[in-house]
C-alpha cells in the first residue's frame, strides 16, 4: 500500500523539482495520489478521473480548475443522491484543503468530469491531467485509464 | 364559575384533537402526504410497459416475473454514477456465482434519445453478462419509472448537452413479482448481497 502510493506519487515529486518554485504559497505542497479514470467507449460521452488530493504543507490550499491534452471541458462535478434516492450532478465550487487534510475525488462524489474529449479513453494508458490553485501553481499527474467496469484503483 | 372552565377546557380540548387531526391528514393525505417518487414500486404484475432490450427483444414487465429480478435505472451518457452502479452490481453477481443466472438483471435507460438499443447492447457489453439494457419510446420509458415509482429529470449542461437526475436506488423483487426490498445508491456489499439472496430465497420458499 505504502509502497504503490511511493511508486504513483514518484512522476509528480520528478515533476515538482523540475517546475516548482518558491513563488507558489501552498500548492507546492500538493501531492495527488491514486488517480485512475475508466475507459471510453468513443468521445461523445464524459469521462471519469477519480484521485486523493493531500495538502501536505502548513497553508490551506484551493484547487480551481483543470487542463488537460484529454478534454476541452474537464471540470470538477459532484454527485450526489437525496433522501428520495435521486442522484444529481453539477459542477462543484472551489475546493478548499485545509494543511495536513486531503480531498478524495471518488465515484458518487467528487470527480473530474472530462466533458468534450479529444479522444477515446483507452483502457490501459494513461493522460496528463493538470490541477490548478489559486496561488498559481499547477500539478499535473498521470492519470492511468482502467476498464470500464473498474471499481477503484486497485481494480 | 368552575362550570365555565370545564367548558374552556372541553373547547380547547376540541380545538386541540381537530389541529392533531388536520395535521395527521396533512402528512398522510393532503398536501404534505409523501411524493410519489417516495412510494413503494408497484407489483411487477400491476405494471404497463413495452420495451426493447439490448438484443432487440420486445419485452415489458410480464417478462420479468417467473424468476427474481434486479431493476435500476441510469443512462449510458452518465460519467459517475451509473458506471459505479453496473460496477457494484457486477461485483454482486461475481458474489453470487451460479446463483446469479437464476436472476434477471435489467438496466433501464431514462435517456432513450440517446440510448438507442445498439448503445445499450454496446454498453451492457463491458459488464457482468447477466444484465439486460432495456430501452424504448420515452412515453413507455415514463410508464415504466411510474410503475417502479422512479423519477428521472433531463437538466442542461454546459457546452449544449445535456445530463439527467435520476432514481439511482436497485429494486429487487421475488420471482412472484412483488417487491421484496431496494437497495440504496452507494449501500456496501455486505448489505447488498444478503438483500439479493432474500430475493432469491423467497423464489425458493413461492416455489414449494
Amino acid at each position: 500500500m505504502t509502497k504503490r502510493s511511493y511508486i504513483n506519487g514518484l512522476p509528480l515529486v520528478l515533476l515538482l523539482s523540475g517546475m516548482s518554485t518558491p513563488a507558489f504559497a501552498g500548492s507546492e505542497d500538493v501531492v495527488v495520489e491514486n488517480a485512475w479514470s475508466r475507459a471510453s467507449i468513443g468521445v461523445n460521452r464524459p469521462g471519469a478521473a477519480y484521485m486523493t488530493v493531500r495538502n501536505t504543507g502548513e497553508d490551506a490550499v484551493t484547487l480551481t480548475g483543470l487542463t488537460t491534452p484529454l478534454a476541452v471541458m474537464p471540470e470538477i462535478h459532484e454527485s450526489k443522491t437525496n433522501a428520495d434516492g435521486v442522484s444529481s450532478m453539477a459542477p462543484a465550487d472551489e475546493i478548499t484543503i485545509e494543511p495536513g487534510q486531503s480531498v478524495a475525488l471518488e465515484p458518487g462524489g467528487l470527480h473530474a468530469m472530462l466533458m468534450k474529449l479529444q479522444e477515446p479513453m483507452t483502457e490501459g494508458e494513461n493522460f496528463p491531467l493538470t490541477l490548478t490553485f489559486s496561488d498559481g501553481g499547477k500539478v499535473t499527474v498521470e492519470v492511468p485509464i482502467l476498464g470500464i467496469a473498474a471499481r477503484g484503483p486497485e481494480s | 364559575m368552575q362550570r365555565r372552565h370545564v367548558v374552556q377546557y372541553g373547547a380547547a380540548g376540541v380545538g386541540a384533537v381537530a389541529l392533531m387531526l388536520g395535521v395527521g391528514w396533512w402528512r398522510v393525505d393532503g398536501p404534505g402526504a409523501p411524493k410519489p417518487a417516495g412510494q413503494r414500486p408497484l407489483p411487477l404484475s400491476a405494471m404497463d410497459f413495452r420495451l426493447t432490450d439490448h438484443e432487440g427483444n420486445e419485452v415489458g414487465p410480464e417478462t420479468l416475473i417467473g424468476r427474481p429480478t434486479m431493476v435500476f435505472f441510469g443512462f449510458t451518457y452518465c460519467p459517475d454514477v451509473c458506471p459505479t452502479t453496473l460496477s457494484d452490481i457486477s461485483g454482486w453477481l461475481e458474489d453470487l456465482g451460479d446463483d446469479a443466472a437464476r436472476m434477471n438483471v435489467v438496466f433501464i435507460t431514462v435517456d432513450p434519445e440517446r440510448d438507442t438499443v445498439e448503445a445499450m447492447a454496446e454498453y451492457v457489453g463491458y459488464f457482468h453478462p447477466a444484465i439486460r439494457g432495456w430501452t424504448g419510446p420515452a412515453n413507455q420509458v415514463a410508464r415504466a419509472a411510474e410503475g417502479f415509482r422512479a423519477s428521472y429529470e433531463r437538466v442542461p449542461t454546459e457546452g449544449g448537452d445535456y445530463t439527467m437526475n435520476h432514481t439511482a436506488s436497485v429494486f429487487l423483487f421475488d420471482a412472484k413479482g412483488e417487491l421484496v426490498t431496494m437497495i440504496d445508491y452507494h449501500e456496501p456489499r455486505e448489505f447488498a448481497v444478503p438483500k439479493i439472496r432474500r430475493a432469491l430465497t423467497e423464489d425458493v420458499e413461492g416455489a414449494t
